[in-house]
């Protein structure tokens, strides 16, 4: 199975560490090749430097033979673009976009995009885990589970 | 008609300020507040600061009673999320996206823009346009139908010289519109003959434009 990634920050080259240990070929494309130090150095992925809104930059990348593209740049724009070509031009089977924009988020996925809101997600976990350390009724259970995490 | 811009560059500024002039009802929408601020002393209240791609701004703008919206930002992926939402979510009829690097305008367009504005390739067939030696000119492109509209010369080595209209095997899905002879505009009919220095207007399928040039020019195109 082979991924392209598209941005190289913390989230980008943690997931491609992630992928590659599940056994994924993977491809991370970034515009500034000074992000790719982000990398694992121990792993073997295909570093693109360019714009992941050009369809050369991603062809270059594999994104023909690609089974999953996931952006997850900072720029909700790009990702959205780049994620679409991906998707209609290049048929990828798996294409995820991260969205800070929780309303944005919404619009593309009812038109058939799948998009992540970490803004959504963290506001979410926060929220519970206040919620539960106002209730001292059932206080062992979400302190022990997130320190395993870690 | 209500018309929403987004993005106050050199563009988004003199659009605003021709429609205001034309009396249209017009809102720009621009991120920097510095610049909103001098807009708002020049053409009053219809500057709004704010992201046009995010659906708070565009809800507070009235993008749901918008006829048309403009996104004429330097950022291609801006422009198309700004008519991507105006469509999407708030039925926008028509939308028209600036294109900055030329290769974006095909995606733009298969993702569903109305109208896509690319200069460099305009002013690239404006300039193909006034080379002598070019005997067919693509005039414009009409998006809907993939149908293009383009101008032959009709020269002493042209096929068709001498011809009638109707005896020229033109490709299928070709209308001969009009010819200007001598600066003068003839609509053309089935026995208009071609004579030498024609300028003709047709109307062709834009993968018959190779024939069609082939009947002006005398020369075989080769298909790349």
């Amino acid at each position: 199975m082979r991924a392209i990634i598209m941005g190289s920050g913390r989230v980008g080259s943690r997931l491609a560490h992630l992928l590659y240990q599940q056994g994924y070929e993977v491809a991370v494309i970034d515009e500034q090749p000074n992000s790719f130090r982000r990398l694992d150095p121990t792993i073997d992925v295909l570093t693109v430097t360019g714009t992941a809104i050009d369809e050369d930059v991603l062809k270059e990348a594999g994104i023909e033979e690609a089974d999953v593209f996931a952006a997850v740049t900072n720029r909700d724009n790009s990702n959205l673009m780049a994620a679409q070509i991906a998707k209609h031009r290049f048929n990828v089977g798996t294409v995820l976009v991260r969205i800070y924009d929780p309303v944005r988020g919404e619009i593309y996925q009812s038109i058939g995009l799948q998009t992540i809101s970490p803004t959504t997600i963290i506001a979410d976990i926060f929220f519970n885990e206040i919620i539960k350390q106002a209730q001292p009724a059932s206080p062992a259970i979400a302190p022990t589970s997130q320190k395993e995490t870690r | 008609m209500y018309i929403i811009v987004v993005g106050g560059g050199k563009i988004g500024y003199y659009l605003t300020k021709t429609l205001v002039n034309e009396g249209r009802e017009v809102l720009l929408i621009e991120k920097d507040s510095k610049k909103v601020a001098t807009y708002e002393e020049r053409f009053g209240s219809v500057v709004v600061q704010g992201d046009g791609c995010e659906a708070a701004t565009l809800e507070a703008a009235g993008a749901a009673r918008a006829d048309v919206l403009v996104a004429v930002t330097g950022d291609d992926e801006d422009n198309l999320v700004a008519c991507q939402i105006a469509k999407a979510h708030y039925n926008v009829r028509r939308t028209i996206c600036r294109v900055n690097n030329p290769k974006n305008e095909r995606i733009i367009k298969d993702l569903g823009v109305d109208v896509t504005v690319d200069a460099t390739n305009l002013m690239k067939d404006l300039i193909e346009q006034y080379i002598p030696e070019r005997h067919m000119v693509h005039l414009l492109t009409m998006r809907h139908a993939d149908l293009a509209i383009v101008e032959g010369r009709v020269t002493a080595g042209s096929p068709v010289l001498g011809k009638v209209i109707s005896d020229v095997r033109f490709p299928a899905r070709t209308v001969i519109s009009a010819i200007v002879r001598q600066s003068q505009l003839l609509v053309a009919s089935g026995s208009t003959r071609f004579e030498e220095g024609d300028e003709v207007i047709a109307i062709s399928h834009r993968e018959q434009e190779g024939e069609l040039q082939t009947l002006f020019t005398g020369e075989q195109i080769v298909q790349i």
